[in-house]
This record gives structure tokens, C-alpha cells and sequence, in this order.
């Protein structure tokens, strides 16, 4: 055993456990219990103590049997000695301690004396305290976001650290933030609008694209490479400097404060991504399939509805959520462009609600979270098929 | 034969693909251009309404007069600025009406009342009168009346149209804009934005690529960030951030961390005594910064990762064989394999990052040393509401584009040749 590995070995694997119970205690934090140390000192030591207990038992006890017994000690030293902690606050230090101890169950004093074993152990722990630490940086937000919802700005101005829910209280009250925003701030119609647009916008430009994607593909025109090069181009150039003249000749012709405004910018604006994803899905076709077809004697529309299209479902579905995503979210256009609160998208809509400082943010939040889910949800289920999408074409963002 | 061929197919080619090309010229194109005619003329917000001579029709009864009727149309000139040339006035009068003693600059003929108002100069408002008087003695239906709507036509100047020309709006952007300070911010904000979410970029798909339990769960979880609305992930932040109810002061001050609030998203500059130095920190600059990266590693770790998932498994196990530690494998294949991609990233997330405008917006709106040049477009041509000088600045993002596209250009095409 090398006194490198050793050191690297104890000192990370306590550092990760240190990061893990803290997150569990800020956690518990954020339901109201008071918890004013992290005890950094204490849990180190604990760590060192039980990362080396582990080289010294070794393979003498069950691995089972030997988790179960840190878990206790450290347990009971956290949550009895140091401080007296609430039982469900225990069985999540318990839980940990055991994750802990099953992750360093596989090391032993053999494995600490082999080649690299210390950069193995740097790399192990940080690959486990980056999952962790990730996870919790990028899903802290949403979940503040949700929580907030159903909390009152009263109860927040007391203790802003008490998130809380009290599950106990009727329906009624637990949703009111939902309830209001509905009822007061019109999102039944705000949601309707961005469907609508989004929706619009999707069809609108498969519209558009599925023929000049299969031109760009398939057929040979003069300024055929110009046209491929200059649809990158034009996806790179930024929306901020389209804003002024579209915005003065929209007023000009009568065209802010309308869906159909809307719909011409997004379709615009998402027309070169679709085309490039769709011309590259076009070109994998077998073309011997058109020149069947060509045999006998189908015009350019009949190939490209009965042929294209049915081969072409995966990638169109793909390219058709991912104008729907960028449409639903987009913001700079619909800021720019509505400013009548009939014809809002959420998200203009959300931003004129934040506009008003004496908006509670619970309603914010809750407006957020409507927003949100849907993305979220669309996103999750049809995950294989956007991923594959955002490498091959990425969404502008 | 295949000539003509070729000609069927060049025009099908030109059929297909017109309609996308026009709808992308008249909304991408077309603007970059009318962007650099704008910038070159005093144009304000309110200059962009077109002049349009408006009548406000109000019809009145008489006393003791019930076959009589006065019509008031209250005519006027929308525009505070410009005139509006050969107004004409045409309205229609239910049958069995007709005008008495009718203005000398109007005529009654089949029905209608057609008037030649002249020039109206900007400002202008006129009550003109008309009397009407029913020719079968019945009395006038006035609701009838009310209805029928006067058209009102003119010839004016459009302020966009007009060839007079100035360099005012760029004297501006350069000398009384503090020009060099925005770049200064822009740069900032791009570039470790930009290096910031490559960094997290590696350093995540790294750890995806490796095989654990709950793998795909965390690759959806790492994307959300970048597949959420923006309004709803800044809003969001704001309130993690406040200095008072925010979440984050208070659970830092709850575990001691600091003892007084840290405005993040308000305050400029933060001192922070390093072995004695005083540095000023730009602290709303970068927390802006650092949600930029938490929204836009997710694209930068997606394009890593299906690289990284690409590299042949030899190229490791020959390692394995060589006896090469993590790190060493890290640095002599990964991050070869990955340098093509990441000079791709670097320049996709440079150029989206230089025109970033709603994160910053909706975070600080601009204030505490965080205003960008787009979030400088949007204040000089909506907030101080001079749209020449807005454009100026875009126009001045176009060229900064160009030139680091240029370069950038220059830089790859010579390491391609050098491969």
C-alpha cells in the first residue's frame, strides 16, 4: 500500500461524503428545521475514521454487516451527539452512509498498492462527486421553482428558509397560486395563444421545409452549394439585429400584436435548422426508390408525399418537436412584438406579470412552472429522438 | 433528351425551394440590410407611425328642428411630426338625405360627400360641419348614420423612405455611447461564458460516458437547463439570487458562510481582499455569467459526449496494455479526439454568446455592469426610443461578427490545410 493512495483515498472519500450529507442538510434546511453547521471538521474526521476502519476490517466482516455498523456509528455521532436531529433527518444520514459505504467497500489495501491507484481513486470519487454535485446544481432551480408555487409570500417573509408544503390543507388552497393565475391573470388564454403559435409555426415550416430540403438533397440547380453554405450562414446570424427593421415595418404594415406576425418570425427564423436537419435524414434514402417512381411517372409532389414523407416520419417528428421547443419558448420576438395583453404568449406573458413588482412570486413561480412542463415533458418522452436532432442540428440558444 | 430533363428538374428545384428562400430573405435578409439604411438616419420611435388623417364622425340632433341633423366630424393629423398632402374625404349619407349649405370645398353627388381638404400640416385639427336635412320629411334614422364610416385618404412623407442621410447615429455609438466599455462587457461575457460552458462541457460528458446506474436519467437531467424556457429558468434565478428573501444568501448566512447579503445580480463591483490585494471582482457580470453557463453547457456536453461515445475502445485498452493512468489517457486520447469539436463549439457558442440578449435582460435588465451591445440595441432603440441609433449598434454587432467569423474562418482553414 502506497502512502500517496492512502492519503488521496481517505482525505476525497471523506471530502465526498462531507458534500453529500451537506446537500442532504441543506435540504433539510429548506423544510424549516433549524441547522446552523455544517460541522465540516466533525464530519471530516468521521469520514477519515471510517474510510480507514474500512482498509482495516477489510474482508473480515460482511460487507452488509460492516456498511450497516458505519452507518450507525456515524448516525448516531451526527444526529445524537452533535446535534439532536429529527428521526426522518437520521434515516437520510443512515441512507447516505450506506451508499457511502458500499462505494468504498471495494477498496482495500492490495487495491491502494497497485500502479495509478491513486489517480484511479481521484478519478473515481470525483466522477461520483460530479453526478452528485451536477444533479443537485441543475435540479435545484426547477425544484425551488415548483416548491415556491404552492407556497404564500406571507409564509416565505417569516421564515424564507421554511419550503415546507403542508400537505394538509385542502385542495384549494395547496394549488391557489394555480388557481389565481388562471382565474385573475387570464394563463387559460395564454397557454391557447403559445399552442397555437407554436403548433402554427411547426406546421408552417415543415411546410416550407420538406420540399426545399428535398430539393437541396436530391435535385441539381444552379446555386445548389451556395444555397447549403449560405443556410448555415444565416442560422448563426443573430435575432437582436433583425429586431429594428422588423419591428418598424411590422408597425408599418399593421402586424405587431398579432399571431400571424408572430408565425412569419418563427418560421423564419427556424426555417434554415429544419432545412439542414431534414436534407441531411433526405440524403440517407435509397434513391432507387425515386427512380421507381420516376418509372412511373410520379411528379415531384408524388414523391415526396408517398415516398419521402413515409420514410421520413423519425426525422420529421424530431425537427417538428424541436420548432415546437423553440417557438415555445422563444421570448426576444414576442417581447418586440406584443404588447396588448390579449394577444400574449406565456412567456411575454410572464415577464409582464414580473413587470409588476407587487406580483407575489408565488403566482411567478406558478406561471413558470405552466410554462415549463410541458418542454419538460415533451422533452423527456421523446428524448432519443430530440437528442439525436440537437447534435445534428442544435437548437439556437 | 436529358437536357430537357435537367431543365424540369432545375425548375422543380426552383419551385420547391423559392418559398422558403423568399420567407427567409424578407425576415433574416432583408433586415440585416434595411438595418445599415436605418442606422444612417434621426429615426425615433414614434417616427415609424405612418401620418393618416383621422375623422371622429359625431352625429347631433337639432332643437326644434326634428327633420335637421348636424354631423360633426372631428378631423385631425395623427402625426406630431409630418404633413399629409391632398387630404380627400369621401362619406357615404342614407338615401333620401341630402347636405344643405355644404362647405365650399365639398360636393354632394349620388349619395355621397366628397371634400378636398389640401395639405394638413403636422398637428392639424379641424371640427367640420355638415347639416343634413331628410327630403321626405321623415325624420332621420341616426344610428344609421352613426354606422357609415368616412374615408379619409393622403399622401405623405415616410421618414424611412426619405434620402436624407446623417452619421450622427455612429458619431454616437463610438464617442458618447461608452463604446469601449460595452465591448469590454460583451467580450467578457462571451468568452467565459463561451470557455465556461465547454469546460462543464468536458467535464460532464466525461462523466456520462462512463457506465453507472441511473446514466440515462442524468444525461435528460444535464439538458434541461438548455431545453427550459428562458423566462422561467431567469425568473427563477432572480429569486434564488434576491439579496433579502432569496434562497441562496439565506441559507449561506444560515451556515455562517457570510455574515451580510451578497447582491448578486445588483451589484457591480465586489472587493475581495486576496493576500492583502484588494480585487475588484465584476460581481453581476458574473453571476450573469455563471447562469449563462449552467443554461448552455448542456449543448456543449451533448456534442462532446456523442464524440467522446465515437472514440474507438482499442485506443484505450493499447493504453491499458501501456500501463497508462486515467489522467495520462485523459490527456494523450480524449481530449485529441475531442479538439475538432470543441474548436466547432467554441465558435457556435462565441457567436450565440456575443448576441445573447434575453438572459441578460431578464436577469438585470443591463444595470449593474452588465449591458452588452444587444442589450444596448434594444435600450437606445426602446428604452430612449431612437431607433437610427439602435440600428447603428446592430449594425456594429454585423461587422464585429463578421470579423471574428473571418478570422475564425482564416484560423480553421489553415489548421485543416496543416492536417
Amino acid at each position: 500500500m502506497k502512502t500517496k493512495s492512502l492519503i488521496y483515498y481517505a482525505l476525497i472519500s471523506s471530502i465526498f461524503l462531507f458534500s453529500l450529507v451537506s446537500i442532504w442538510k441543506i435540504l433539510v434546511t429548506l423544510q424549516g428545521v433549524e441547522l446552523k453547521n455544517l460541522n465540516f471538521t466533525i464530519i471530516i474526521t468521521l469520514g477519515i475514521s471510517i474510510s480507514l476502519l474500512n482498509l482495516l476490517i477489510g474482508d473480515k466482516l460482511n460487507y452488509l454487516i460492516k456498511s450497516t455498523f458505519f452507518a450507525l456509528i456515524f448516525t448516531f455521532v451526527d444526529g445524537y451527539i452533535v446535534q439532536v436531529m429529527p428521526i426522518w433527518y437520521n434515516i437520510g444520514i443512515f441512507a447516505i452512509l450506506i451508499f457511502y459505504s458500499l462505494k468504498i467497500n471495494k477498496y482495500n489495501q492490495e487495491y491502494l498498492a497497485s500502479e495509478h491507484s491513486s489517480q484511479i481513486v481521484v478519478f473515481d470519487f470525483l466522477t461520483l462527486f460530479g453526478i452528485v454535485l451536477f444533479s443537485f446544481v441543475i435540479l435545484f432551480p426547477f425544484y425551488m421553482m415548483l416548491i415556491t408555487s404552492f407556497k404564500t409570500q406571507a409564509a416565505l417573509l417569516i421564515n424564507p428558509l421554511d419550503f415546507s408544503i403542508n400537505f394538509n390543507q385542502d385542495f384549494k388552497e395547496l394549488f391557489k397560486s394555480y388557481f389565481v393565475i388562471f382565474d385573475t391573470y387570464k394563463f387559460g388564454r395564454y397557454i391557447l395563444i403559445s399552442t397555437i403559435v407554436s403548433v402554427g409555426t411547426v406546421i408552417v415550416t415543415l411546410v416550407f421545409a420538406i420540399p426545399a430540403a428535398y430539393a437541396v438533397a436530391r435535385l441539381n440547380f444552379f446555386g445548389k452549394n451556395f444555397l447549403s453554405t449560405s443556410i448555415l450562414i444565416i442560422y448563426m446570424f443573430p435575432a437582436i439585429v433583425l429586431v429594428i427593421p422588423l419591428y418598424t415595418v411590422f408597425s408599418q404594415l399593421g402586424l405587431r400584436n398579432s399571431v400571424g406576425g408572430l408565425l412569419i418570425v418563427y418560421t423564419a427564423t427556424t426555417l434554415p435548422v429544419a432545412i439542414y436537419m431534414l436534407q441531411g435524414y433526405f440524403r440517407s434514402i435509397p434513391k432507387e426508390l425515386e427512380e421507381a417512381a420516376i418509372m412511373d411517372k410520379l411528379n415531384w409532389f408524388g414523391i415526396i408525399i408517398k415516398i419521402i414523407l413515409p420514410l421520413s416520419i423519425p426525422a420529421i417528428s424530431s425537427v417538428a418537436l424541436y420548432v415546437f421547443m423553440i417557438a415555445w419558448n422563444e421570448f426576444l420576438f414576442s417581447l418586440m412584438f406584443l404588447d396588448n395583453p390579449n394577444s400574449f404568449t406565456l412567456s411575454r406573458a410572464i415577464q409582464y406579470l414580473s413587470g409588476d413588482a407587487e406580483t407575489p412570486r408565488q403566482y411567478l413561480m406558478a406561471g413558470s412552472v405552466v410554462v415549463t412542463i410541458p418542454v419538460l415533458l415533451i422533452f423527456v418522452y421523446f428524448e432519443k429522438y430530440l437528442v439525436s436532432g440537437l447534435t445534428a442540428g442544435s437548437v439556437k440558444g | 433528351m436529358s437536357d430537357t430533363l435537367s431543365k424540369i428538374e432545375k425548375r422543380t428545384a426552383y419551385v420547391l425551394i423559392l418559398p422558403a428562400v423568399f420567407l427567409v430573405f424578407s425576415i433574416i435578409l432583408f433586415p440585416i440590410f434595411a438595418n445599415v439604411w436605418i442606422s444612417f438616419k434621426e429615426v425615433g420611435l414614434k417616427d415609424i407611425r405612418i401620418p393618416e388623417p383621422r375623422a371622429k364622425k359625431i352625429v347631433k340632433s337639432i332643437k326644434d328642428n326634428p327633420d335637421q341633423l348636424k354631423v360633426i366630424y372631428k378631423l385631425r393629423n395623427s402625426s406630431l411630426i409630418l404633413e399629409i398632402r391632398d387630404v380627400k374625404f369621401q362619406d357615404k349619407l342614407p338615401k333620401n338625405i341630402k347636405p344643405i349649405n355644404l362647405d365650399e370645398r365639398c360636393m354632394f353627388k349620388s349619395n355621397k360627400i366628397f371634400c378636398e381638404f389640401g395639405n394638413w400640416e403636422a398637428k392639424y385639427k379641424e371640427n367640420f360641419q355638415i347639416l343634413l336635412k331628410s327630403s321626405d320629411g321623415k325624420t332621420i334614422n341616426k344610428k344609421e348614420l352613426k354606422t357609415i364610416k368616412p374615408k379619409l385618404t393622403g399622401k405623405s412623407d415616410n421618414i424611412l423612405l426619405n434620402t436624407n442621410f446623417t452619421l450622427k447615429n455612429f458619431k454616437k455609438v463610438f464617442f458618447q455611447n461608452e463604446f469601449f466599455d460595452l465591448l469590454s462587457t460583451t467580450f467578457y461575457y462571451t468568452f467565459f461564458g463561451t470557455i465556461g460552458s465547454i469546460v462543464f462541457g468536458i467535464l460532464t460528458a466525461q462523466l456520462v460516458n462512463q457506465k453507472f446506474f441511473g446514466r440515462t436519467f442524468m444525461r435528460s437531467v444535464l439538458l434541461f437547463p438548455y431545453v427550459g424556457p428562458v423566462v422561467a429558468l431567469a425568473y427563477t434565478w432572480e429569486l434564488l439570487l434576491d439579496p433579502y428573501s432569496g434562497t441562496l444568501n439565506n441559507l449561506l448566512m444560515n451556515f455562517q458562510v457570510i455574515q451580510e447579503p451578497l447582491n448578486l445580480l445588483g451589484q457591480k463591483y465586489l472587493t475581495i481582499n486576496f493576500f492583502g490585494f484588494d480585487l475588484k471582482l465584476r460581481l453581476a457580470l458574473t453571476t450573469v455569467i455563471i447562469f449563462e453557463i449552467w443554461r448552455y453547457f448542456p449543448l456543449a456536453f451533448l456534442f462532446i459526449l456523442a464524440r467522446l461515445q465515437a472514440v474507438p475502445k482499442e485506443l484505450y485498452e493499447a493504453a491499458d496494455v501501456d500501463g497508462a493512468g486515467p489522467l495520462q489517457k485523459f490527456i494523450n486520447i480524449t481530449l485529441p479526439q475531442i479538439t475538432a469539436v470543441i474548436s466547432i463549439l467554441f465558435m457556435i457558442r462565441f457567436i450565440w454568446n456575443f448576441n445573447k440578449f434575453e438572459d441578460i435582460f431578464l436577469l438585470t435588465g443591463g444595470a449593474s455592469g452588465t449591458r452588452t451591445l444587444p442589450i444596448n440595441v434594444y435600450e437606445q432603440g426602446f428604452t430612449i426610443s431612437d431607433i437610427g441609433m439602435g440600428s447603428a449598434v446592430s449594425i456594429v454587432i454585423v461587422a464585429l461578427l463578421l470579423i471574428s467569423m473571418f478570422v475564425y474562418f482564416k484560423l480553421i482553414g489553415k489548421r485543416a490545410d496543416e492536417n
